[in-house]
C-alpha cells in the first residue's frame, strides 16, 4: 500500500489508484445487482411462458372433466395423496420435534438432525425406488405409496421447521408452567404447542407446497392410469397432475402439450399461493411471538 | 430444566401440586407416554434412514451379484441384450452436476452478497423472496418449460453463437438437430440450484459482524474490498457447504433433466451432445423395465446415486459444522 513516494504532507487527493479501485468496486456491485436480476428474470419468464399457454387451455370443463377432454380426475388424485401424506408426515414430524426440543440430551439431538438433513438430501427417485421395494414390488402400484413417498419427503421440512418455532417460545413460559407445578405433557400440549401452531402451520403448508409438485416418486409408484374418471380408492394407481405433465411432455404431441401447459398453470399456482401464503404467515407468527 | 428426562425423574414439580395422588400417578404415565411417542417418532426418523439404504442395496441384489464393482465403470447400457453399466450416466451425472455449479455458484453468491450487503431494504425484501419462489417451482414444470422453451433458445442461439466464439475448446462442439443435450440440463439445473445456494450464502453474509466490516471501511477499503477481504474469508467454509447442498440436489435431480437431456448412452467431450444421467436414467427406464435384471441394474444405479448423494450432504454437514465451531470461537 505505500509506496516509498509516500508524502504525508500531500493533500488528500484521489489518485489513480484510488479511482482505479473505486471503479472496481463499482464494477463488482453491478455485477452482484445484475445477478439478483437475472434471477428475478427468468423466475419472470418462466412464470409468464407458462401463464400465457397454460391460459389458453383452462377452461371450467378443463376443471371439472375427466381424459381426454379434463384434469379433474389428476387433481382430485393430487389432493388426496397429498392430503394422506401430510396425515402421515404432520403428526411424525412434530412428535420429532418435540422430542428434539423439550426431551433429547446433545448427543441424540445431533444423530437426530443429522438424519433428518440426510433425508431432506435424498434425491427424490431414491425414495422412489424405496416405496417401490417396500409397497409395490410383487404388489401393484397405489396411491398410497405414492402418499408414503411424499411423506418421506416433508417428514424432515415439517420437523426441522417446527423444531425452529419450538426454539423460538420463549424460556419463561416453560419456567412459569414448571414453577405452577404443570406437569410435563400438560406444559407440552396447553402451553407450548399452541404457542407455536402458526409456526407448525407454515412449516407443514411448506411441507405440502414441495411436495404437491414432487414427481419422481410417483412416477414410480403412481403412474399406471387412465384418468378418465375421478378415483377415491388409495389402493389403486392413482392420477396426479405432476406425472400427467411429465408423461404428456414425453409424448409429445400438440393436444397433449396444450393440457400440460394448462395444468402446469393450475399446479404452479397452487404451490405459489402455498407458499406464498405459508411465508406471510410465518412472518406474522415471527413478530408475535418477538413482541 | 429443559434437559430432564421426565422417564427418569417424573414430574418433580407435580408433587407439589395439591391434586391427589392419582393425579400425580396419571400425570406420570402420561408424561411417559409423551416421551415414548416422541421418541418413537424420531427414532423413526434414524430408522427410515437405514432401512431406505437397506432397501435400495436389495433392490440392486441381482445386479451386484451378476456385474460386481466393474459395473460402475461399464459403458454399456443395452437392456435388450442384458449387458447393463453405469459408466456412462455417471459420466453424464458429474459433468452436468459441476457444470451447473460452474455456472450457479457465482450467480448464486453474488445474489447472496446482493440480498445480504449491497440492496437497499425496499428492494432486498421484494427480491428475496422471488429468488426463494424460484426454488418452489416444481422440477417437472421446469423441465416441461425447459423442453419447449429453454431448449429451441439454446439450440438456436446460446450454442452456435459459444460454439463460434469457443469452438477451439472442444466441450463447445457443433450444436445437434435438437436443443436436448448436456448443456440444457445444466442450465435447468443451474437454475434449481441457484435459490438454494443463494438463500444459504445471504444467511452466512448477514452473520458477518457489522463493526468488522465498518472497520475495514474506515481503513479505506471500498465495498468490494470489505466483500473480498472480510466477508467472503470469514464465510469460505460455509459458502463451500451451501454449494455441496447444491451439488447434492444437481447430482440427484432426475424429472427436469430427464426431459431435456435426450437420455443419450454415448460419452462425448462436447457439452451440446445428447447424455444421461443416474437419476433421470432410472426414471426414464424404470415404468418400462420388464426383466428382472433391467430393474435391479436400474436399482444398483440408485445405490451409485445413493452414494454419492450421501457423500455430498455429508461432506457439505461436516465444512458446515467446522464454520460453526470457528465462529463459536471467536464470539
Amino acid at each position: 500500500m505505500t509506496g516509498p513516494a509516500f508524502d504525508p504532507t500531500a493533500p488528500l487527493t484521489a489518485s489513480g489508484n484510488l479511482r482505479r479501485r473505486r471503479a472496481f468496486s463499482r464494477i463488482a456491485e453491478l455485477g452482484a445487482t445484475g445477478a439478483a436480476f437475472f434471477a428475478v428474470a427468468i423466475l419472470a419468464i418462466v412464470i409468464y411462458s407458462v401463464a400465457v399457454r397454460g391460459a389458453s387451455a383452462l377452461s371450467f370443463e378443463f376443471l371439472v372433466t375427466g381424459a381426454p377432454t379434463g384434469i379433474a380426475p389428476a387433481l382430485v388424485g393430487t389432493g388426496l395423496i397429498v392430503a394422506v401424506a401430510t396425515a402421515i408426515a404432520m403428526p411424525l414430524g412434530v412428535l420429532t420435534a418435540l422430542f428434539l426440543t423439550e426431551f433429547a440430551g446433545e448427543h441424540t439431538i445431533r444423530l437426530s438432525k443429522l438424519t433428518l438433513d440426510l433425508i431432506n438430501g435424498l434425491p427424490s427417485i431414491i425414495i422412489g425406488l424405496f416405496v417401490f421395494g417396500l409397497l409395490v414390488d410383487h404388489h401393484k402400484q397405489s396411491g398410497f405409496a405414492g402418499s408414503v413417498a411424499l411423506a418421506i419427503i416433508m417428514l424432515p421440512l415439517v420437523a426441522r421447521g417446527t423444531q425452529e418455532v419450538l426454539l423460538l417460545v420463549p424460556g419463561n413460559l416453560r419456567e412459569g408452567a414448571d414453577a405452577l407445578g404443570v406437569s410435563r405433557w400438560r406444559t407440552v400440549l396447553t402451553v407450548i404447542l399452541p404457542s407455536a401452531l402458526g409456526g407448525i402451520l407454515t412449516a407443514t403448508v411448506l411441507a405440502v407446497a414441495r411436495a404437491a409438485g414432487e414427481t419422481a416418486p410417483l412416477i414410480l409408484v403412481s403412474s399406471v392410469f387412465d384418468g378418465k374418471e375421478v378415483l377415491f380408492k388409495m389402493s389403486e394407481a392413482m392420477p396426479n397432475v405432476p406425472v400427467r405433465i411429465f408423461q404428456l411432455s414425453e409424448e409429445g404431441n400438440p393436444e397433449g402439450i396444450a393440457q400440460a401447459w394448462g395444468m402446469s398453470l393450475v399446479l404452479i399456482t397452487i404451490i405459489l399461493l402455498a407458499s406464498v401464503g405459508a411465508r406471510a404467515m410465518h412472518a406474522r407468527s415471527r413478530r408475535k411471538m418477538s413482541s | 430444566m429443559s434437559a430432564v428426562s421426565s422417564a427418569t425423574e417424573p414430574s418433580q414439580v407435580a408433587g407439589r401440586a395439591r391434586a391427589g395422588e392419582r393425579r400425580k400417578q396419571f400425570d406420570r404415565v402420561a408424561d411417559g407416554l409423551l416421551f415414548g411417542v416422541c421418541a418413537l417418532a424420531a427414532l423413526l426418523g434414524v430408522v427410515l434412514m437405514l432401512v431406505i439404504a437397506y432397501q435400495v442395496v436389495h433392490g440392486a441384489e441381482p445386479a451386484i451379484s451378476a456385474f460386481g464393482l466393474g459395473f460402475i465403470f461399464e459403458t454399456t447400457w443395452q437392456p435388450n441384450f442384458g449387458v447393463f453399466g453405469a459408466g456412462s450416466m455417471l459420466f453424464g451425472t458429474i459433468v452436468s452436476s459441476f457444470v451447473a455449479l460452474a455456472i450457479g455458484a457465482p450467480i448464486a453468491i453474488s445474489i447472496g452478497l446482493y440480498l445480504s450487503l449491497l440492496a437497499p431494504a425496499g428492494v432486498r425484501g421484494m427480491i428475496g423472496p422471488l429468488v426463494e419462489m424460484l426454488a418452489a417451482i416444481p422440477s417437472v414444470i421446469l423441465g416441461f418449460w425447459g423442453v419447449l422453451i429453454l431448449a429451441p433458445f439454446v439450440q438456436g442461439t446460446l450454442e452456435p453463437w459459444l460454439h463460434d466464439t469457443l469452438g477451439f475448446i472442444p466441450i463447445f462442439g457443433a450444436p445437434e438437430t435438437t436443443g436436448a443435450s448436456v448443456f440444457t440440463a445444466s442450465l435447468i439445473l443451474t437454475i434449481m440450484i441457484v435459490p438454494i445456494i443463494a438463500s444459504i450464502s445471504r444467511d452466512l453474509f448477514l452473520a458477518v459482524p457489522r463493526d468488522v466490516q465498518d472497520g475495514a471501511s474506515a481503513l479505506g477499503a471500498t465495498r468490494w474490498e470489505v466483500i473480498r477481504g472480510v466477508v467472503l474469508p470469514s464465510t469460505t467454509s460455509g459458502v463451500v457447504a451451501a454449494s455441496l447442498l447444491g451439488l447434492g440436489r444437481a447430482l440427484g435431480e432426475a424429472i427436469a433433466v430427464t426431459q431435456v437431456i435426450g437420455a443419450g448412452s454415448a460419452i462425448n467431450t462436447s457439452l451440446f451432445k445428447t447424455g444421461d444421467t443416474l437419476a433421470s436414467r432410472i426414471a426414464s427406464q424404470f415404468p418400462g423395465a420388464i426383466t428382472e435384471m433391467h430393474k435391479a441394474s436400474l436399482f444398483y444405479l440408485g445405490v451409485i446415486l445413493l452414494v454419492i448423494g450421501l457423500l455430498s450432504n455429508l461432506a457439505a454437514q461436516w465444512i458446515g459444522r467446522r464454520f460453526d465451531y470457528r465462529r463459536m470461537a471467536t464470539k
